[in-house]
């Protein structure tokens, strides 16, 4: 899997590692513009199946347009998106029938119940056998009991677990979760990522996760991407990143990417030299 | 376009209405309320008015038909508001469901709701006033035909309206069978307007179905080729609203309106 930022100066990037290897997801050369605002600057990156990218990046970074135009919700000004070898651009229908997402500021409708809410979506994303898929993911998500309450009473982790069994409905290559855990208490998040990870190696499924939380990225990601005022300024293991690159925590260098998010210059100065070529942190 | 996902924006309304009152009471309460007002309008007039015109079959039988129309427009834009209610654009949209699927499952509510209405509208104009509705015979059927066809053309052109100009627009929506209603001639025929609104009523589809109606009442008999024009055109304005609306659905999945949808974002 590989990403790589614009040709911008300072920006580092991980070498492509097993060529060959079945990508749920490619994104080459994003980019989107508002106008004269640049919110996503030529990004390349992908997500290989298995594997769990985190896409991380202060507010205001891009991540939210990026995993849009994932999402056929917003047309890239430039750049091409393939899920599962499938061109968004041009087969729309058949690249997003191997999606699916969950995301905090896409709650599911409150007036409908936990049910009809997944009989809903398993109809939209035509998943055949809907009614005992929804039946596995009752149980697998803990829902049966909930089954005929209005998800807009649930409480924040019901309405998670509700949103991830949504996402998982048509069984998709390429889920894409949008802070998944972010109004979750700690021991309810810390089951959601176990079944998260549990799912993607069974499955096979890629996976785009975004999320503030840098302990939860250290544990559950694969692959980190920082992204900064649309570029893709960092990229690697999320446990090795930080030591790589001067920084006692994934947390610290976040902070110091935020902070500085056209420092690729100091940072990159920050590593020792001998650090610099080392795999995973290619130039 | 596939058939489950069309079931599913169908299924999403049977399954509020089933669990709302507050849903299905607009249904019946307001076409009730209109031709119980009508029928005692129209009841009075046949008993001050001595012009050998049928009230119950001109009056009241024309408030049916506008009701119908008016339900099956709504009937489409209730089921888009769900969406627009629920801020649900990005789960909806983020998924395979083509835009003609979407639409078709709105125009299926549509017809459902609108069905109900006119049962409700049926059972009270014949029970209460005895209006002979179906001694129009099969004349119904292609009356019936053009004003469901521009109903659901209406339906899409202010779905497409408030997609564009966001929440706040939806007030425009409600009003719209109102200002129509006086270039098409629903209680007059054309011949009273000026010659711009006649020329106006002449573009809409309905007017054709209620100077047909008063002619038919009437004894008159009715012209098909007039009828052909109104299915014509009817057909010519769901073409248009449809292209419409997805050409307006582009705009905002290019300019980022689609995924940030919401009242406090959008008009």
């Amino acid at each position: 899997m590989s990403g790589s930022a614009p040709a911008a100066a300072g920006s580092l990037k991980v070498p492509v590692a097993g060529a060959a290897a079945d990508y749920a997801l490619r994104a080459d050369g994003l980019r989107k513009n508002y106008g004269t605002t640049v919110a996503v600057d030529g990004i390349s990156f992908d997500v290989r199946a298995g594997e769990i990218v985190g896409l991380l990046g202060p507010n205001g970074a891009g991540k939210t347009s990026t995993i849009n135009m994932i999402l056929g919700v917003l047309q890239p000004s430039a750049g091409d998106i393939r899920i599962e070898g499938i061109e968004l651009a041009r087969r729309r229908s058949q690249a997003l029938a191997h999606t699916n997402f969950a995301a905090v500021y896409a709650a599911l409708p409150g007036n409908l119940t936990v049910y009809q809410n997944l009989r809903f979506f398993s109809l939209i994303y035509n998943v055949p056998a809907g009614s005992s898929r929804i039946e596995q993911l009752l149980d697998e998500f803990d829902l049966r009991r909930l089954r005929n309450t209005r998800s807009g009473v649930l409480s924040s982790g019901e309405q998670t677990r509700l949103a991830l069994a949504k996402a998982m409905v048509n069984e998709p290559r390429l889920l894409l979760l949008d802070e998944p855990t972010a109004s979750l208490d700690p021991s309810a998040a810390n089951l959601i990522r176990s079944r998260i990870r549990a799912m993607a190696v069974r499955t096979g499924c890629g996976i785009l996760w975004t999320s503030h939380n840098m302990y939860e990225v250290e544990e559950i990601c694969d692959r980190v991407l920082f992204l900064s005022r649309g570029r893709i300024l960092l990229e690697g293991d999320p446990r090795t990143l930080p030591h790589a690159h001067g920084a006692s925590s994934l947390e610290e260098l976040f902070i110091r990417l935020a902070r500085e998010p056209l420092a690729s210059a100091p940072l990159a100065a920050a590593v020792p030299p001998q650090q610099r070529d080392a795999p995973g942190t290619a130039p | 376009m596939k058939l489950r996902p069309i079931a599913a924006i169908a299924l999403r309304q049977f399954y509020l209405m089933r669990s709302s009152p507050t849903r299905v009471l607009p249904m019946i309460a307001w076409v009730a309320i209109d031709i119980i007002l009508w029928g005692f309008i129209s009841r009075y007039l046949n008993t001050v008015a001595s012009t050998g015109v049928n009230f119950i079959s001109t009056l009241l039988g024309a408030v049916l038909f506008w009701d119908f129309f008016t339900r099956v427009m709504q009937g489409v834009t209730m089921a888009f508001f769900e969406d627009v209610w629920s801020r649900n654009f990005i789960n909806v949209f983020a998924t395979p469901l083509l835009i003609s699927e979407y639409l078709t499952g709105l125009v299926l509510t549509g017809i459902a709701t609108s069905l109900v209405g006119l049962m409700v509208m049926l059972v009270l104009a014949t029970w209460l006033f005895g209006l002979p509705f179906f001694s129009l015979g099969l004349l119904l059927l292609p009356f019936l035909l053009v004003l469901f066809l521009f109903g659901i053309a209406l339906g899409v052109l202010a779905s497409a309206m408030v997609l564009r100009l966001g929440p706040a627009s939806e007030w425009l929506v409600w009003p719209i069978p109102a200002l129509l209603s006086p270039f098409v001639g629903v209680f007059y025929p054309l011949s009273v307007l000026p010659p711009w609104m006649q020329a106006v009523g002449h573009l809409l589809p309905p007017s054709y179905v209620f100077e047909n109606m008063r002619s038919a009442v009437g004894g008159h008999g009715y012209s098909g080729n007039a009828l052909l024009i109104g299915v014509a055109l009817a057909l010519l304005d769901i073409l248009l609203a449809a292209w419409l609306f997805a050409s307006i659905y582009r705009y905002a999945v290019r300019s980022g309106l689609l995924a940030r949808y919401s009242a406090e974002s959008v008009g």
